[in-house]
């Protein structure tokens, strides 16, 4: 097998996002899947293959009035949709389905109808559930004093990833925070989990993506700019975040990053624009050195000295990111919406030129991931 | 509060006696948490279940601002590593919530709470730093030895 076999021909988000009262999260669901449908200028009938999280895929599909022949259920946290992609491609080169329907929404603010959702397992039950952990906040920070400690990463560096990324923000009228802030702003903002202050944290708005993907080689005969999936990985580590085997690195991160670039075969240098999902401002910076773009520690420096910002020579989290784009609970999605939109041409902060684009997630805290490299390049 | 399984009974039950019992695995040598009857690392069942010392040393943690139940003011969320290699969540008491009181790689110790008939939580406090009467949960002193 040579070249790119699977292409995204439809992509698109709810119509709105951020506080959606009047809205179940099925309703969103089903949003997000027409819209993504009418920039592909298919019906739902076209669709036989389905992947969501949060929801069950049953739940989906009866509501949309479906009944694919092709379900995928990965429900792993955030990271899920980058590998229903991977899923999709691998049932879709096996003949399984044709054409498959990715969704994700969630009504994360405003909790209507929303699916049980549950951040401990049995043995996260046990050993970290009972010393006053109470959702991600107080997880997903865990490693990061350590991180701090071993390579030197600094209070200012951490809230420089929330600076940066608000600056992307302010070029995309549907970021939900648009004014620019400076370290100090992020310093001085109230104390979260230490070391994590509220701007060090993500948004929880309501919204939902979808994406429409079908063999390469249909992808020409679609509205839309192709977009191809040149490569995928995915990666579980732990569940408990008090068990990560490094607490300076995500071995998800290193297992699905390593894959998706050796899938697409590409390196580093190949990459013009860089989606890493940022749940709080540390992410980042463990997916920069994770996927080797930083050495050990530099990721901080990185940031610092403009490379992902504006201008810069590897743009990153371009919407704003989960810290001020949008976070509605697995933002996933809204990564690979934007890398979409990057290699169409169409992002409200278009990186000129850019010609592959990566998305890495993160689900479950550090517990699993998943990363696809996007290119707009035909096979 | 937690809800042992048949594999973890044994750490529970040992908690409610005052000692941290850790499974090692007879065939790598090496302790593993949390409990499961193989090793992770190689998947011998020939393990066994053995008395940590209870010393360890603060590896990596978060102060909680967000407020929980029952616990008055900022609280941290720790992952202490014990002396003998494993590391594991718990909260650190008996001194100040703040980071000049949590020092990352501070010696700290096992101190055992009941809060039920079944189940005792393991703690950590600082062994040399002077100990404040600072219980984590309202109404509740910090009892029992290091073991």
């Amino acid at each position: 097998m040579s070249g790119p076999t699977l292409a995204v021909v439809g992509a698109a988000e709810t119509t709105q996002m951020g506080v959606i009262t009047d809205t179940s999260e099925l309703q969103l669901h089903a949003d997000a899947a027409f819209n993504a449908l009418a920039d592909a200028g298919l019906t739902i009938k076209d669709i036989d293959g389905l992947a969501t999280a949060g929801e069950r895929p049953t739940d989906v599909a009866h509501y949309l009035g479906i009944t694919p022949r092709w379900v995928d259920g990965t429900s792993v946290g955030g990271c899920s949709f980058m590998i229903h992609v991977r899923h999709a491609a691998a049932a879709i080169a096996a003949g399984l389905c044709t054409t498959v329907l990715i969704t994700h929404a969630e009504s994360g603010k405003s909790r209507v109808g929303t699916a049980p959702q549950s951040f401990t397992s049995a043995m996260s039950g046990q050993f970290e559930r009972p010393f006053g952990v109470t959702g991600p906040p107080t997880m997903f920070g865990l490693p990061v004093l350590r991180h701090m400690k071993d390579t030197g990463l600094t209070h200012e560096q951490l809230a420089n990833v929330a600076v940066v990324q608000r600056e992307w923000a302010g070029m995309n009228p549907r970021a939900t925070f648009r004014d620019p802030i400076t370290v100090d702003d992020v310093l001085s903002s109230r104390m979260i989990a230490y070391p994590f202050h509220l701007l060090e944290c993500c948004l929880v708005t309501d919204g939902g993506g979808a994406l429409i993907v079908t063999s390469a080689d249909r992808a020409k005969d679609f509205p839309t700019k192709p977009v191809y999936v040149l490569g995928h990985g995915e990666g579980v580590e732990t569940p408990m975040v008090s068990q990560m085997e490094n607490f300076s690195s995500s071995k998800a991160f290193r297992i699905a990053g390593a894959d998706a670039f050796a899938s697409a075969e590409i390196t580093t240098d190949d990459v013009d624009h860089l989606m890493v999902y940022d749940a709080f401002a540390h992410l980042p910076l463990y997916g920069l050195e994770d996927l080797g773009f930083c050495e050990r520690g530099e990721a901080g420096d990185f940031v610092w000295e403009r490379n992902t910002a504006p201008g810069g020579s590897l743009p990153m989290n371009t919407n704003g990111g989960g810290l001020s784009y949008m976070h509605s609970g697995m933002y996933g999605m809204y990564a690979m919406q934007e890398s979409v939109r990057q290699m169409r041409g169409t992002a409200p902060a278009q990186v000129n030129g850019a010609e592959v684009s990566v998305s890495l997630g993160v689900g479950g805290m550090f517990g699993a991931a998943g990363c696809v490299v996007f290119s707009n390049i035909a096979p | 509060m937690p809800r042992p399984t048949p594999e973890t009974q044994h750490f529970w039950e040992g908690t409610r006696n005052g000692q941290l019992l850790i499974q090692r695995c007879n065939a790598c040598g090496d302790p593993y948490f949390p409990p499961r009857p193989f090793c992770p690392a190689c998947s011998s069942h020939d393990v066994t279940v053995e008395q940590m010392s209870g010393r360890g040393s603060l590896y990596s943690y978060l102060i909680n601002h967000t407020g929980h139940p029952g616990i008055a003011g900022p609280y941290s969320i720790a992952v202490v590593e014990l002396d003998e290699g494993i590391r594991m969540m718990s909260n650190i008491v008996n001194c100040e919530q703040t980071p000049e009181a949590l020092v990352i790689d501070m010696p700290v110790e096992v101190v055992f709470e009941a809060f039920t008939d079944t189940i005792t939580l393991p703690f950590f406090q600082p062994i040399d730093a002077p100990l404040i009467d600072a219980p984590l949960i309202e109404g509740q002193t910090q009892s029992g030895a290091a073991s």
